[in-house]
């Protein structure tokens, strides 16, 4: 242990209201659901709220509020009209962000500094660069008079709530459309707290409605009959049951989905650099990042000497209370994400890798896993092929580039990918080879409103965010 | 020439040598050591590890005065604030020295004497360098004789963007001959280097020629020190010592004046060379005026409100 030792340093949750339970947002205002479950703080399993729970009666309400709203409102507002909302929405965004941050690192368990500095901020910033297409999308090269498409429902995972929300709702309101959201049903209090600021901003009742619940709610979202536009952001999983139930229909639809990327790193890479890269392509949120860098492939000749800055490098990770301002790597969203982790762990040891973790006090209760590394894995390992979506990283090497690029391109997913070297015509020429939507180099996770996200094969289809997000949600 | 490093001394042969292996050093990306200084910087000190650091960064002071005005009046009276910084607290800790011009070393050893606090003293044509070899031994020797147990030297940053490392090399190797047994801080003047690149290298040449510090500053030329530039720094004595199992010190100097920006270092220091660093042996602030926001924090901790400025002497 260090002598420096850091003292706690927890924000105050005084700034979250928290209510003892919340309803639907539907039409502009909170109804009461069906039935109602319990939402926790995966980091101590305290109770925070009793949350409703919208049945296809309820998400049946949402739709037609939301056609409602389209049809004698928003779709016809002009451009500029709309812009003015959506400023609104960012503006207070921006103004509650303390509030969105605490309450966002209570219910998901990731770490204040990320929900602070990464989701709230990167979530004002979606809504402010989507405000300013509005009045300009006969100029975003889709037709020169673009229509909405109508009502949209939308369906978010738990890795970044508010984000996701952001990301979904953003552009399709910049478009036009009205939306039915539904929030993963382990994390539904950022939204219920957007649906206030969307109060606070005045936005026509019916704009945006938020129906909670778990996979029966979405499942009502997906099919019900009078959606136009289905957007999901989860599993592969559960994105193929979407694009199921799709088929056939009018619906229009885009999937982001699942992720197995690989992180390349070169002999000739700024080796402390490309540290702290591996560390927040997969420590980053817990790993809960499906473009999470989770396959690290290391030049055979520099690998042992990068192994050992990365395991020193990981001790110095810092794993608990989400809520203290130092914390680097926070709670696993829910138990059973982390039985899921746990036993792909377990599946990784067996099959002959080896495991390590630095060492660290896990907290007794609540959801938690040590940061991993897991070396000697091959292609044919179930680490090296299967989303973990934890804080569990499979180590592979390789001797030229063209077994990087190989091993890379050698899996179903296809979302993001990295590179790591000095050399401009070697990044260039690997990332013209890698088949990923993202391909970021020396640098990882980066995110910004301005460029399209979205996969290759198995990874999903359609782009959201900058120009190319406006797509999804236009009808030429 | 004396090896000084027995793994490395082949790399310092020839020009040509020495030129492959500091070519060698893997690169450092700036934007990603900008935001890894950065993240670093986003750390909360709060309470019982703040009180650690203020009074850790109180002992890792090189209290500096460096102008065309010193007196000796002025000179006497920083030394006398070096032994006692804050004279209404007993439990406040000494600095870590005194660093002056060598004109100024006679007057401060006689300050010291009997402290325990070193006598640092700039040489070696500070802060341009431009001098011929002579003269800069000659300074050195001078300041040792004069009492000064530490010597601040210069590189010749003309030499090392010339890429004429052998030069620089051999320099501070006879610098740190004359300095006997003073310990020898490399001033690498980082705001004229320029490129992180170039930071690494020139520690690495400072380390293999012997150097015990390796400083960023003369606090002359902007920017003087800044975290990432001493990030890297850090990280060069990290790996020096995992190769060659020598030990260096590392000193930022020049624009670090308050308790926010000294806690900054030292969890730069902590998280990046480990607590092996944390002690006045081996991480000095070349500083000023730091040390008495560092007393205004210490006695706002302890009290629990602000004493204006002019409850701490100005020298």
């Amino acid at each position: 242990m260090s002598r420096f030792e850091y003292a706690p340093a927890p924000e105050s949750r005084s700034i979250v209201k928290l209510q003892p339970s919340y309803g639907l947002f539907i039409n502009g205002e909170f109804v009461d659901g069906a039935g109602s479950f319990k939402t926790i703080s995966p980091a101590s399993e305290e109770v925070l709220a009793e949350v409703a729970e919208a049945s296809t009666a309820d998400v049946d309400r949402a739709v037609k509020a939301a056609r409602r709203a389209y049809e004698d409102v928003w779709g016809s507002m002009p451009g500029r009209e709309r812009a003015k909302y959506l400023f609104r929405i960012a503006r207070i965004i921006a103004e509650r962000s303390r509030e969105l941050a605490v309450l966002e690192s209570l219910n998901n368990g990731k770490p204040i500094k990320e929900s602070r500095d990464v989701d709230v901020p990167l979530a004002a910033a979606h809504f402010f660069y989507y405000a300013g297409w509005a009045d300009k999308l006969p100029y975003a090269g889709f037709g020169a008079d673009p229509r909405p498409l109508g009502v949209a429902g939308q369906v978010i995972p738990w890795n970044f709530p508010l984000l996701m929300l952001a990301w979904k709702i953003a552009p399709a309101l910049a478009a036009g459309n009205t939306v039915v959201l539904k929030p993963a049903e382990t994390t539904p209090l950022t939204a219920l707290l957007f649906a206030e600021i969307c109060q606070q901003a005045e936005l026509p009742p019916g704009v945006v409605n938020i129906v909670t619940g778990a996979g029966e709610t979405g499942a009502a979202v997906v099919n019900h009959p009078d959606v136009d536009k289905v957007a999901f952001t989860g599993s592969t999983e559960v994105g193929r049951i979407i694009a199921r139930a799709v088929a056939g229909t009018n619906k229009k639809i885009t999937l982001e989905l699942g992720g197995k990327a690989a992180n390349i790193v070169f002999d000739d890479a700024a080796i402390d650099q490309a540290v702290e890269g591996i560390v927040n392509g997969i420590f980053f949120n817990q790993g809960h990042v499906c473009c999470a860098g989770s396959r690290l492939l290391v030049q055979e000749s520099v690998a042992d000497q990068l192994l050992e800055s990365l395991k020193r490098r990981m001790a110095t990770l810092r794993v608990g209370d989400p809520l203290d301002k130092n914390t680097d790597v926070g709670a696993i969203n829910s138990a059973e994400q982390l039985t899921r982790i746990k036993a792909l762990a377990e599946i990784g040891s067996a099959e002959g890798a080896e495991r390590w973790s630095p060492a660290c006090e896990l907290p007794d209760r609540g959801f938690w896993f040590a940061p991993t590394i897991f070396t000697g894995v091959s292609q044919a390992h179930r680490i090296a092929r299967e989303e973990i979506f934890g804080p569990v990283l499979s180590v592979l090497t390789f001797r030229t580039p063209g077994e990087a690029v190989e091993k890379a391109n050698n899996t179903p997913y296809g979302l993001s990918a990295g590179i790591w070297s000095e050399k401009g015509s070697r990044i260039l020429a690997i990332a013209d080879q890698l088949r990923a939507g993202v391909v970021w180099a020396n640098t990882f996770n980066k995110f910004d409103p301005t460029s399209p996200f979205g996969g290759y094969k198995e990874s999903g289809y359609g782009r959201e965010g900058g120009r190319h997000g406006l797509e999804a949600y236009l009808a030429g | 020439m004396t090896a000084t490093i027995s793994p490395l001394s082949e790399v310092t042969r020839s020009d040509a040598a020495l030129r492959t292996f500091l070519h060698g050093l893997p690169g450092v990306d700036r934007v990603g050591a900008d935001a890894r200084a950065a993240g670093l910087g986003t750390r909360s000190i709060k309470t019982t590890a703040k009180a650690w650091a203020i009074d850790l960064a109180i002992r890792m002071v090189d209290l500096t005065t460096l102008e065309g005005a010193d007196t000796p009046g002025k000179v006497r009276a920083l030394c006398a604030k070096a032994r006692q910084p804050d004279p209404g607290d007993p439990t406040c800790p000494p600095v870590a020295a005194i660093c002056v011009y060598p004109s100024m070393v006679p007057t401060a050893a006689a300050a010291l004497r009997g402290s325990g606090i070193h006598l640092a003293s700039v040489a070696t044509a500070f802060p341009s360098g431009q001098a011929p070899l002579k003269v800069k031994l000659d300074d050195t020797r001078a300041a040792v004789a004069a009492g000064a147990d530490e010597i601040d030297m210069v590189i010749s940053r003309g030499a090392f963007l010339a890429g004429r490392y052998l030069e620089v090399f051999e320099e501070i190797v006879a610098i740190k001959e004359a300095c006997g047994s003073a310990h020898l801080k490399v001033i690498l003047e980082t705001g004229e280097l320029v490129t992180y690149d170039n930071v690494r290298r020139a520690s690495w040449l400072a380390m293999l020629a012997g150097g015990d510090f390796i400083k960023t500053s003369t606090g002359k030329v902007a920017p003087a020190a800044t975290l990432p530039v001493t990030l890297i720094m850090l990280e060069a004595v990290r790996d020096f010592l995992d190769t060659t199992g020598r030990k260096v010190g590392v000193k930022p100097a020049g624009g670090i004046r308050t308790t926010k920006d000294a806690i900054k270092y030292l969890v730069m220091v902590n998280e990046i060379a480990g607590d092996g660093w944390l002690d006045p042996d081996w991480f000095r602030f070349g500083a000023s005026t730091l040390l008495n926001d560092l007393l205004m924090q210490r006695t706002k901790l302890a009290t629990g409100h602000y004493s204006g400025p002019d409850y701490f002497t100005l020298d």
